[in-house]
This record gives structure tokens, sequence and C-alpha cells, in this order.
């Protein structure tokens, strides 16, 4: 089925747009992706090809921020998403109808569309007390989430919340809150997380499967590899400024204002697994970094209890001189993934009090490894993983260029190196949280 | 007597549930419940105060960065700190950007299905759409080709079969009254608007390294800077520093002239397109004017500090209008506030007759409501995860509208200039500026007098900077050392949806207690210990409702109020050293 004359493309045209902008748009999608841009006329014809594919978006437990990100999408734009990509049967912030005339697409579209539209999760998911913390059209979201995912294509985890029960589910949530694989084992689930997620990310996803007919290769967690396989501190424009030593040390100081590496302000970056610095935000604008602002690892799983106190510097076990190469921060990582699996085992404690010992059995999460270089000296590239729960950020480095790669496996061993300088957590430093 | 359940409401952030009784073709009773609860008071409590504004942001992330601003400014309260002027200047464009933006996004996408036909626009005469749209404005993407290319673009999509979001709309309703003309010139803007907002938004991306959520506010400030020696200095042809590289920073010159555009963008959008469109369904709708008109009190806690001292003059001030008296501004003290839990899913140690101010709040959240699947709230004393806020146990309405009024009455040269040049447009003068149609129409008018202000903000940052002034970060209470062992601090101010004010209490540099009451929390609170409805209540009854299985009517006030009950927390100290509360409720879409 051809839809080359109502598609994409064809209303490109028809709104004056020259082949050679649509051109650029697939080769936009094609960066975004970690394609060659060799890819971008199969991108193109598959694009403007494909029938609508019907989306449901469920909101539970957000901020609708992931919503927000999903009004300011670029490539295609929120209104070629809309009109000429996507059918956008369910989503509670555009739609017309509301009530049970809502609930009519959504029902509409499953029974319609039985596992052919994909579902779109955003929040947390709460599980306590029989789900009444999030309701929506009078049932448990957990309910709409399960029924909707289950007869879905696949489904797309946009956010952190919806990636891993999010800021609901930070130490101290009292709402049993979740993420998408807590309520639907199984099934294909793309994770997206952040906070909010980059939506260029999440329209590279739907592109990848229009133009190849499968999903991104993904890490362990779900990730595609294309957004989260490589470090921010990697690919940071401010990252030459840290291997020569030359860090802000002050807010507005000097090294503030010569935009030097943001490290000792508390940012990151060197542990957090995302595609900020090369995608940006708005179109390629900016990022936080850029801005003058550390990154917060919000791509990170439990990033809020992970990496928070955000303004205080990660663990350094290495002195950081000019001398300092990329795989002995790779080294240095996994002294990082260690203290942050020490402090978290305080706060499983107190989420187990709240809401009940962590599920058991749970694939674990391939711990911080870098790929691409040389593999860090001293890392064991095979090797049991012991965790306390599984936290570690999947910050795979995988080549870019093969759509369908699978992640690289490689598991390590976090033994009980303690950073010099653990990160103090609300729960286990003030044990006054629970 | 019918009873109408809208679950879930839509165009809005976060969960409502809205349930309805009418007698006669007409609203009797409503009620308003919040269907969604996150607990950020527990994830809050114990943290380094200087982090809570990236909890506090994510309270809604379409309005999003004023929870951020409330939060640094409840912090620099607590603390002591006022922040430098370039920071006030970046905060006061990054908020009103966010006000602009919100307002156009709010009236084209959450609100304007419910007064235009998307299916009769695809009916209309594309030449006579031209006309119609060049009598009322000199935007230029108004000719006729224009239109044929919007009209055809979107029968299109609905010849498709695959509607997509306008499925299942109340199109062909008949409290419909626009013409095909007018519906299509409506729903062409609606798809600019989709496209501008995004440009638009750029603004933030600049000033807080992403959007949404920016995320460069600090406590004492902002984490932006100008380029070093300020951006005089950074000549065109000279090597750029690596963070210049590929984008331009926001306080470089080429950011700077980027913030420039973009605020002339908005300029234009809003005066062009987003105030004419408004008024010309003003004119249509004018009897809107006296429905969902509701309890008529009205607070501004205001907005945009204009000058550096700790009592700053405000560009919207902060007042009160009780009863709809125009004629006298009462004023506003944060120790006026407080919160009921009579039918809200929470208890107070001395019952439900007891009302409480943040500071001494209680939460113990417990939820007696039916259990999923729930068909009615009809018997459930308790039905909100929303507290009811109150002045001096009066309800109030916030937003826009309690905005304007209160700067009309307290004789504010801009808002008094917005009246005048509309008042042609309307028909009359500000006592047309009522009730649901009045609440669309203030909005559309403070985002003129916000657009038009932006310029002088971002001016005087330039200014500023190039005097030699380059600090954003008062940084000496940076470190906790120098903080108290125990302090606490406010902040109100407003978003585009309305009032809101953060509270907290800090102890051996940790939250201690952090509180919020958000503009929905007001408008769209349960009823309180006296039963007296909360503001989107009460303005629902006496809505026409015509057609019970399609109650558009009923949308139109809802939205009005643009609500979002983004979330509702509340915070229960587990050391026993009595309760402490935290509320999050409504951010908003839009």
């Amino acid at each position: 089925m051809s839809r080359l004359d109502d598609g994409l493309y064809a209303a490109m045209l028809q709104r004056g747009m020259s082949r050679r902008s649509f051109i650029k748009f697939s080769v936009a999608v094609a960066g975004a992706l970690a394609l060659p841009a060799t890819y971008a006329p199969r991108i193109a014809t598959a694009v403007a090809a494909a029938p609508r594919i019907p989306v449901i978006w469920m909101r539970g437990q957000a901020c609708a921020g992931n919503t927000t990100a999903f009004l300011r999408a670029t490539h295609p734009t929120i209104s070629e998403l809309v009109l000429d990509v996507l059918s956008i049967d369910y989503d509670e912030t555009l739609m017309a109808p509301s009530g049970a005339d809502a609930e009519l697409s959504r029902i509409t579209t499953m029974e319609k569309h039985p596992n052919g539209y994909v579902a779109v999760v955003e929040g947390g998911i709460p599980l306590a007390d029989e789900g009444v913390h999030c309701m929506v059209g009078g049932r448990a979201f957990k309910d709409v989430v399960r029924e909707v995912c289950d007869g879905a294509l696949a489904t797309i985890a946009v956010g952190s919340c919806a990636f891993d029960g999010g800021l609901p589910a930070a130490a101290g949530g009292p709402t049993g809150a979740v993420g998408v694989s807590g309520v639907v084992p199984g099934g294909q689930l793309v994770s997206l997380p952040g906070c909010p997620l980059n939506v260029e990310n999440l329209t590279a996803t739907i592109v990848h499967y229009l133009t190849f007919n499968q999903w991104p290769a993904t890490d362990g967690r779900g990730r595609p590899l294309f957004a989260y396989g490589a470090l921010v501190h990697n690919q940071c424009e401010r990252r030459p400024h840290f291997e020569f030593g030359e860090f802000a040390a002050a807010w507005g100081d000097e090294g503030s204002q010569k935009g030097w590496c943001l490290y000792k302000m508390g940012c990151k970056g060197p542990e957090t697994a995302a595609n900020c610095p090369t995608t940006r935000y708005s179109d390629g604008t900016s990022w936080s970094v850029k801005a003058g602002h550390g990154c917060v690892g919000c791509t990170t799983p439990r990033f809020w209890d992970a990496m928070s106190p955000f303004y205080q510097r990660l663990p350094a076990p290495l002195p950081f001189a000019p001398s300092v190469t990329a795989d002995q921060v790779g080294q240095a990582l996994v002294g990082g993934v260690a203290a942050m699996t020490v402090a978290h085992g305080a706060l499983s404690v107190v989420r187990e009090r709240l809401v009940g010992p962590p599920k058991h059995g749970a694939p674990v999460a391939p711990a911080a490894v870098e790929a691409t270089a040389a593999e860090p000296p001293g890392v064991p590239a095979e090797a049991e993983v012991e965790v306390v729960e599984t936290l570690a950020p999947a910050a795979v480095e995988a080549t870019a260029g093969e759509p369908s790669g699978v992640p690289v496996e490689a598991e390590t061993e976090v033994v009980d190196t303690l950073a010099d300088e653990p990160r103090a957590t609300p729960g286990a430093s003030s044990g006054k949280v629970g | 007597m019918a009873r109408i359940v809208i679950d879930p409401v839509t165009r809005i952030g976060g969960q409502l549930r809205i349930e309805v009784e009418v007698a006669n073709g007409v609203v009797s009773d409503a009620w308003s419940s919040g269907t969604m609860f996150r607990g950020l008071e527990l994830i809050l409590k114990g943290r380094d105060p200087r982090d809570a504004w990236l909890f506090a942001q994510r309270v809604c992330g379409a309005a999003t960065g004023v929870h951020a601003l409330a939060s640094v400014r409840a912090v620099e309260n607590a603390l002591g700190v006022t922040v430098p002027r370039n920071a006030r200047l970046v905060r006061n464009v990054i908020a009103g950007a966010e006000f602009v933006r919100d307002h156009v996004v709010h009236f084209y996408h959450m609100h304007a299905l419910d007064w235009a036909d998307v299916l009769s626009a695809t009916t209309a005469d594309p030449a006579a759409t031209s006309t119609l749209a060049r009598s009322i404005s000199d935007w230029p993407n108004s000719s006729a080709a224009d239109f044929l290319g919007a009209r055809d673009r979107l029968a299109t999509f609905v010849k498709s079969g695959q509607t997509g979001p306008f499925a299942n709309g109340y199109w062909g309703h008949p409290a419909f009254r626009l013409s095909p003309e007018a519906n299509l010139m409506i729903v062409a803007h609606y798809l600019e608007a989709l496209d501008w907002h995004r440009t638009f938004s750029r603004i933030h991306t600049l000033l807080g390294g992403k959007n949404p959520h920016p995320q460069t506010f600090l406590v004492g400030g902002m984490a932006l800077t100008p380029p070093w020696g300020g951006p005089s200095q950074a000549l065109p042809g000279e090597h750029p520093s690596l963070v210049e590289r590929n984008a331009p920073t926001a306080l470089s010159p080429r950011g700077l002239a980027d913030i420039s555009d973009l605020i002339s963008s908005a300029t234009a959008f809003v005066d062009q397109v987003y105030v004419p469109d408004v008024l010309a369904i003003a004119r249509q709708y004018g009897e809107w004017a006296g429905i969902g008109t509701g309890i008529g009190n009205y607070l501004s806690f205001g907005e945009f500090p204009e000058d550096d001292s700790s009592q700053p003059a405000l560009l919207l001030p902060r007042g009160r209008i009780m009863d709809r008296n125009l004629t006298t501004l009462d004023t506003v003290d944060q120790a006026g506030i407080a919160e009921t839990v009579a039918h809200s899913h929470y208890t107070y140690d001395g019952g439900d007759g007891v009302s409480r101010h943040p500071w001494e709040g209680q939460t113990a959240p417990r939820y007696e409501g039916p259990k999923p699947p729930v068909t009615t709230l009809a018997g459930s004393a308790k039905y909100s995860w929303l507290k009811a806020p109150r002045y001096v146990d009066e309800p109030m309405e916030v937003g826009p509208l309690a905005r304007m009024l209160v700067g009309y009455v307290g004789q504010v040269g801009a808002v008094r200039d917005v009246f005048a040049s509309a008042a042609a447009g309307l028909g009359g003068g500000p006592e047309l500026v009522s009730g649901t149609l009045g609440r669309t129409v203030a909005r559309a008018l403070e985002a003129q007098v916000i657009a038009k202000r932006l310029a002088g903000w971002r001016d005087d940052l330039v200014a500023n900077i190039a005097s030699g002034d380059l600090a954003l970060a008062d940084i000496t209470h940076w470190n906790p050392e120098t903080w108290p062992r125990q302090v606490q601090g406010y902040a109100l101010g407003e978003t585009s949806q309305g009032a809101l004010g953060h509270w907290l209490k800090i102890r051996d540099a940790r939250i201690d207690a952090y509180q919020l009451i958000d503009a929905s929390t007001w408008n769209a609170s349960p009823r309180d210990d006296r039963d007296h409805r909360g503001a989107l209540e009460q303005a629902l009854v006496g809505t026409p409702v015509e057609d019970a299985s399609r109650p558009l009517e009923i949308l139109r006030t809802v939205h009005s109020f643009d609500p979002c009950t983004a979330c509702a927390v509340h915070a229960y100290d587990p050391q026993g050293r009595g309760p402490i509360e935290i509320r999050i409720v409504p951010g908003g879409v839009g």
C-alpha cells in the first residue's frame, strides 16, 4: 500500500517544501539514529510510504513534561507527526473528546488494530492500595496500561517515570510507583528515559521502525543504543577542559565564564549515558551544560536517588590531570557504580518498608562499560554481577552504523571498592526518610 | 435530574474528573475531583534545599520553569538572598516566555476546539476566509492560497479515516456558532500555533539548556554566564570558545540576538493572531461572559519583579477582589491562607472542621472513596486528592482573569492599555471580561501585556551586562555551613494558570518540610469544611447543557480555567515530630 500521494512527502510538497528539504529532514533523522547519511533516501521513502501508525498515549503519575516535549518535536515537526506520520488516536492533551468519548477513541483503536498500534506510556504507575493513587476514567491506571500494552505492536516508555517509576518511585515515595516493565513484563518495550526525554529520540525511534520494520537495538534496559550508547562526558564539548584540568570551581567564576568543565560543580556527565551533547534540545539549540549547569544524570536508573545531591561532585578516585585518559575514566566509573550500589542499599531498605521488597529475578542491567575504546584495564569483560538491586547505568558504547546490532553484552563484577566519596543520600545520611 | 460524569477531562494536564447534575438543561451542582497523587513530600524531605527546585519543577512539565522559580525563591527567602539584577531579568524572561507560550498553547490546543468546529472548517471558502482574516489582522499568512492549503490538508486528513485527536469530537453540536470560514481560520492557526510555539520554545532552551524543565536555576541566581569578559568582547571572527562551538550560548552576541528575534516573533503572533482570534470568538459567543461567572473572589499573588529590592514593584500586582467589586483592591497576606480536608482524601488531627496554614499543615492521606472501577462519586463525602485552600475561609479564583482584574483595579498602565485596545473588539469595557469567556479573553490580553514587556527585560539585561555587571548568582550563601540551623521561607508568585505559593522549612541544612499550593489547587478545589464549592465547581453551576450525551458547554467552562491537576502531594513525618505537609497540586498543560 503506497501512501506517497497523501503521506508526509506529498504533504510537504503541498506546503511548498522542496524535495531537497525533505531529504534534509531525512538526513537529520539519520543523524539522530547515528546512521550514515546514505540511509536518508531510504528513510524518506519509508516514511512517505508508511501508513500512519495509530498511537495510544497514556499518562499516569506524570508532570506532562514528555507530552510537552512531544509538542516541541522538530524532525518531523509536531504538526507533521499529527497529520502525516502518526495517528494520535488517544492523547489526553491533544484529543478533542473527553470522558466516555475519549475512552471510545482508545477502545476503537484497540479493536481495529490489534497488535498494530503503538502504546506510549508517560509517568509512573502506582501499585499500592489497588491503584487509587492514579485513576483514569474511574479505572486504576495500572489496569489501563496492562490492557493497552498487552495488545500493542510495541510499547514506548517515555521519560524516566515510565522507565523505572522515576520521581514518584524515588526514596520515600508512598504510592508504590513502578515503570512500565513493572506492570507489563515481556512484550516489545523501548524505553526512552530522561526528564523529560529528548523528543528527537522518540521520533527517531519511530522513524527507525518505519524504515527498517524493526525497533532500534537497545541495551539491557531497553534503551536504544543510538541515544543511550555513549556517556555524556565523552561527547561533551567541554571535555577537552576536563583533560587539561580546567574546571569551574564556583558559580560565575572565571572557569564558568570560560566554559570550563563542570565536574566540580556536580555534573553527572561522567556517569550518564545519553546523547544530549550531540543531539541537544530544540533542534540543536542547547543542552544543560552548554547553558552553564551540570548534567543531573536524568537518563540513569533511579537518578533522583542515585545522582543526588546534584551539586555534590562525583566520587573522584583518580587524580584529574592532563594525563588522565578516557580508559582511566572508564575504570573510575566502576568505582562510582559501586558507591551508588552501596548507597542504594540503604534506600532499598526504605523502599522495602514502604512498598515491599524489590522484585528478584529481574534482568540485571549491564554495568557501565565503555566498549568503543579499548577495554578499561583491570575490568573483567565477563564476570558475575553482584548488585543489591539493578542500579548500574547501562552505559554501553556500541559502534554506530549498524541499526539492528545487538547490544554489547558485558557484565562487570562490582567489587566492594568503595570510592573515596560515596555520595550522601537523604535516606542514607539523615535517617529521616521513610 | 441527570448526572453527567466526565473522566478523563482531556485537553488539560493531570487527571481531572468532573461530575455534574443537570436539571432543566442547566448544571445545578458540580464536583471537581483530582484523581492522581504522587507523594513528593516524603521524597523531598531530608534532601539538600539547593536540589529542591529540580524536584519541585517536576510538579508540572507544561507550566515548566515556574515551579523551579518559586522553589529557588522560597529557599532564597529563607536564607536572605537577593539575586543579582541579571538573574532577575533572565528569570523574568524565562517566566514571561512561559506565560506567553502557555497562553497561546492553551487557547489553540486546549480550548479552541470548544468554540471552533473542525469538520465545518473543511467546507469553508478559502477566499472568504482570507477576507475575514484580513479584516481583523494584518498577519501575513492570510491569503486565499494559505487557507486553501490548510483546508485541503485538513480535508485529506479527515478523508483518510484516521482522524486521530479529532475523532469523536462534538462536531456539529448546536452550540458551535462560527461560520465555516471562521472555523477554518481558527483551525489553520491551530496548526500555525503548533509550529510557532515549538520555535519560540528555543528561548527556554537557550536560557535553560532545555525545554521543558529548563536546568539553569540556582539558589542565588542562575547558572548561565556571559562569555568571559562579557558578550561585547566576543567579536565576530574571534576564535569561539569550545562551548560556543556548533551553537551559540544564550548570553553571547548571537544568543542575545536570537532571543530578541524570538521575542519579536511572540509579540507578532500574539498581536496579530492570538488576540484577534480570541476577540473574533468573543464577538460570536458574547453570552458566555455571563455564564460560568463563579464565585467572584479573585486572588493574585503578583509576578515579575521590576526592581532589585526585597519588596519589588511587580508588573502584575498582588491583590484581591471580593464579590466582583471592581472598585476596591484588598491586600494579600500569606498568613491568611489555610487549607481544609473535609472533602479530600486526607485526615487532620482535630477532625475535618479544622483548617491549617501551610506551615502548620498536616497530612495523613487516607483514601475513603470508592475503589476502582469508580462509576460515581455520589455519596462519597471525600472525593478528591486536592485539598481545599481558602483565603480567610473564602474560596478564591486565581489565574489570568484575576490578575487582569487586579491590574485593572490597581490602575496598572499596561493592563489598562490592553483593556482599552480590546474594548472596541469586545463592544464594552472590563465589565464584559467576565465568566467563561472572560477567562479566555483575559488570558489573551495578559499574553499581550507580557509579550510586550519581554523585550524590555531583554534590553535591560543587555544594557546591564554591557555596563560591566556580569554577575548572575549571589553565592555568598551557597555553602550550607553559612546557614542558620533552623530557618523557613516562602515565595508567592504566579504561573500561567494562577497564583502559586511555596513554603519550606530547613533544619540542619536539610529540607524539613516543603509545601506548595498551586493555581489549580485553588481553582479545581473540592468543597471546604463549610461545604462551599471551589471556583470551578461554582462556575459550572448555571452552565447550560443542551445535549447531556455531548456536554460541550461543560468543557468550555472547565477549560476556561486552564486547569492542571498534575499532582497533589502530602507529607507525613514518620519520626513523630508532628506531621508535616507538602502539597503539590496542579501545574498545567498549556
